[in-house]
């Protein structure tokens, strides 16, 4: 009784802060995304950053550098960032486990296998080439996480869900590093994809990639209240009336394809989907309704802020943004895991 | 209720029998004593087939013959210099990486966990890719992996202390840690030319390929002591799955227990990264197969799964070698090898993990 009182007090005392968090967060995310366009191993002026984009002057190679490589860039940036925020959200709701990423599905092992198969049997290079093995072969992963953990009577669990995903990820992923030892080629190609980039990546893939991104993020938006429902358990759900089989495979299914969209355009980003939610419930508490807002800015904060960090510390060449999201996310992971109690789920 | 009759009803459960020695008793299950012995003759069994695989193939009485010290010279060498060490190796860490597992799983009360989620494999892994990319003597690399697992495992604990450990809190800095190093890793095999970066990749995929009396040894003496420890934890680990309170209130000294385990668990799965590298998957599924199977964990369940760990761990390696006409290291195929049988596990066993 008491955790739930002091629950209660610790929500209404942040509330107030809810709404003021936001707009400084809008405004971050805001100049983030400028710096995102200025900073590369080029540096551009503000003028420059935003004519590029307001009144783009193809004679100018900054605004060209700026139009061609750093507005992709950065565009993929904020979906994935969002997209995976979402996701990871939603995946500690359905499965009330804080263990829970978007990654649980298999989603970035199926994604990566099939992606290293394609490479050592068919020799692809060009990251347009990866997305569709990307997207693929995190989708069919994901199906058959699915399917193994809904036979059987009893259907669908969270533990049954989450062990099934950490099966098939590891059986992938044993696949994977086995063709890697047989194939050194191979293993130069994919271990940059596999570390996780925002950089190379054509305006194309953000088109492609966005749709599925718009849907699932949206359709999370829309089913928060579901997710509130959820987190208080199956048995309380079910007493309120909520068909929980139906509701949990909408959602699988919107996190399915907003991951599988983020790995196919940026790799392997694994942490920003595990760590952002937990973050934002230090402002926002424990209702999804303001997790859910909170993670579509927070997650493209991050992930920009890391893709930027990651140009500037290792001039004139750069680390990899999956690379840097781990050694910047999960410090801070670790010291909120400290300060606070971090929400039951 | 009287003794006698007590013991009437505990004999008259089923499968359950008492079994006094003076004043001490134990109650035994016949059905995890008879998994026991099934799992203990399959092993048995899967050791011989793994000795007498090969280039130069043995038939099963030279095998046993040569064990037991009545073979012929030719045989002998093949199984005492190269396959026996071995064969005992593959058992071992299988036994040692399983307990670990169920330990964990045990003291944070999560099934997810495993010394691989939490950080301890993603030590030993940077600080012996480290270690191989800089051209440093190869002979340190087991000391190197243990000191790296065993200080992983004692900072997560550290971390995760405020007061008394909650086990959420420990797996999301266990995550974080684990996150972090893995990043490291990830770091240095993109700054390194990519035929430095070959050799440190096939570390981080354990294998028993190279192993010796000096593994069997270093195994048998570890076992040695954390084996009945472990065994003599378990019945605290037990009540601790009743949950923090309850376990404090029938008088369990819950933080020492939960340290003690995590101790054990630890240097299980250190030994075992120190010896072969990093092995993923046994740990985190020979309890769940083991608890399926047989049950919630008792003594009698955790040295099944010992068996099942080691069973387990022994096929896959026969696969590694056999199967492929390229010799895989073990860690690749413990996946391969485990999930299509787990997944069935799931699909068939609904409720019970």
């Amino acid at each position: 009784m008491t955790t739930i009182k002091s629950a209660g007090r610790r929500s209404a005392s942040v509330r107030l802060g809810r709404r003021p968090a936001l707009v400084v967060i809008v405004v971050l995310l805001l100049f983030v995304a400028l710096l995102s366009l200025r900073i590369g191993s080029a540096d551009v002026s503000n003028g420059d950053a935003l004519d590029a984009l307001f009144s783009f002057d193809d004679s100018s190679y900054d605004q060209v550098v700026v139009r061609s490589l750093r507005v992709p860039r950065t565009l993929i940036g904020l979906g994935v960032g969002a997209a995976l925020a979402v996701a990871g959200a939603a995946m500690q709701a359905v499965t009330r486990n804080p263990l829970a990423g978007p990654s649980i599905f298999g989603i970035n092992g199926g994604a990566a296998f099939l992606l290293t198969l394609a490479v050592f049997v068919g020799n692809l290079t060009h990251p347009m080439q990866f997305i569709w093995f990307a997207f693929i072969g995190g989708f069919g992963a994901a199906a058959l996480v699915y399917a193994v953990a809904s036979a059987g009577a009893g259907g669908p669990s969270p533990v049954k869900l989450a062990l099934a995903g950490v099966i098939v990820s590891s059986l992938l992923g044993s696949w994977m590093t086995a063709m890697l030892l047989l194939d050194e080629q191979a293993f130069e190609v994919v271990r940059f994809w596999l570390a996780g980039s925002l950089a190379g990546r054509d305006v194309e893939v953000f088109w492609w990639v966005m749709p599925f991104m718009i849907v699932g993020v949206v359709g999370i938006a829309l089913m928060s209240n579901q997710l509130n429902i959820l987190a208080l358990g199956e048995d309380t759900a079910r007493a309120l009336g909520m068909r929980i089989r139906l509701v949990r495979f909408t959602i699988t299914f919107l996190v399915v394809l907003m991951t599988g969209a983020a790995v196919a355009a940026a790799g392997p980003i694994g942490f920003v989907g595990l760590a952002v939610p937990h973050i934002v419930r230090v402002v926002t508490g424990p209702d999804y309704r303001w997790i859910v807002l909170y993670c579509v800015l927070v997650g493209p904060l991050l992930l920009l802020t890391a893709d930027v960090a990651g140009r500037v510390v290792a001039r004139p060449s750069e680390l990899q943004v999956g690379i840097v999201t781990a050694l910047t996310g999960a410090p801070f992971l670790i010291f909120l895991a400290r300060q606070r109690r971090i929400a039951e789920l | 209720m009287t003794a006698s009759a007590r013991q009437v009803e505990l004999m008259s459960a089923p499968r359950l029998r008492v079994l006094r020695f003076g004043g001490v008793a134990f109650v035994i299950n016949l059905r995890t004593l008879s998994l026991i012995l099934v799992t203990f003759v399959l092993l048995v069994a899967a050791a011989c087939l793994a000795m007498m695989l090969g280039s130069f193939r043995l038939t099963v009485g030279e095998v046993v013959g040569s064990v037991l010290g009545t073979g012929n010279g030719e045989a002998d060498f093949v199984i005492w210099r190269l396959r026996f060490p071995r064969t005992l190796t593959v058992a071992m860490l299988g036994g040692a990486l399983a307990m670990s597992g169920a330990i964990f799983q045990g003291a944070v009360r999560n099934p997810l966990v495993s010394p691989d989620i939490i950080g301890i494999n993603a030590g030993a892994t940077l600080a012996a890719v480290f270690w191989i990319l800089t051209d440093m003597p190869q002979g340190a690399i087991p000391l190197l992996a243990f000191v790296g697992a065993m200080s992983v495992a004692s900072l997560v604990y550290l971390l995760s202390w405020k007061g008394h450990i909650s086990g959420g809190r420990l797996i999301l800095i266990g995550i974080g840690i684990n996150a972090l190093l893995g990043a490291g890793v990830t770091f240095l095999f993109v700054r390194y030319p990519v035929q430095q970066t070959r050799s440190a990749l096939a570390w981080t995929v354990g294998t028993a390929n190279n192993s010796d009396w000096a593994d069997v040894r270093l195994l048998a003496y570890s076992l040695a002591i954390l084996i009945p420890l472990a065994v003599a934890l378990m019945w605290s680990l037990r009540v601790m799955q009743l949950g923090d309170t309850t376990a404090r209130s029938v008088g369990l000294p819950i933080e020492r227990t939960r340290l003690l385990l995590i101790a054990v668990g630890s240097t299980l799965s250190a030994f075992a990264i120190a010896v072969a590298g990093p092995i993923g998957f046994v740990a985190l599924t020979a309890p769940h197969i083991a608890r399926m199977i047989a049950g919630p964990m008792t003594s009698g369940v955790f040295i099944f799964t010992l068996l099942v760990g080691a069973l387990f761990l022994m096929l896959s390696d026969i696969v590694a070698q056999h199967a492929l006409p390229v010799s895989l290291p073990v860690g690749v195929v413990t996946a391969a090898i485990g999930a299509p049988y787990f997944l069935f596990l799931l699909y068939r066993v609904n409720a019970r993990v």
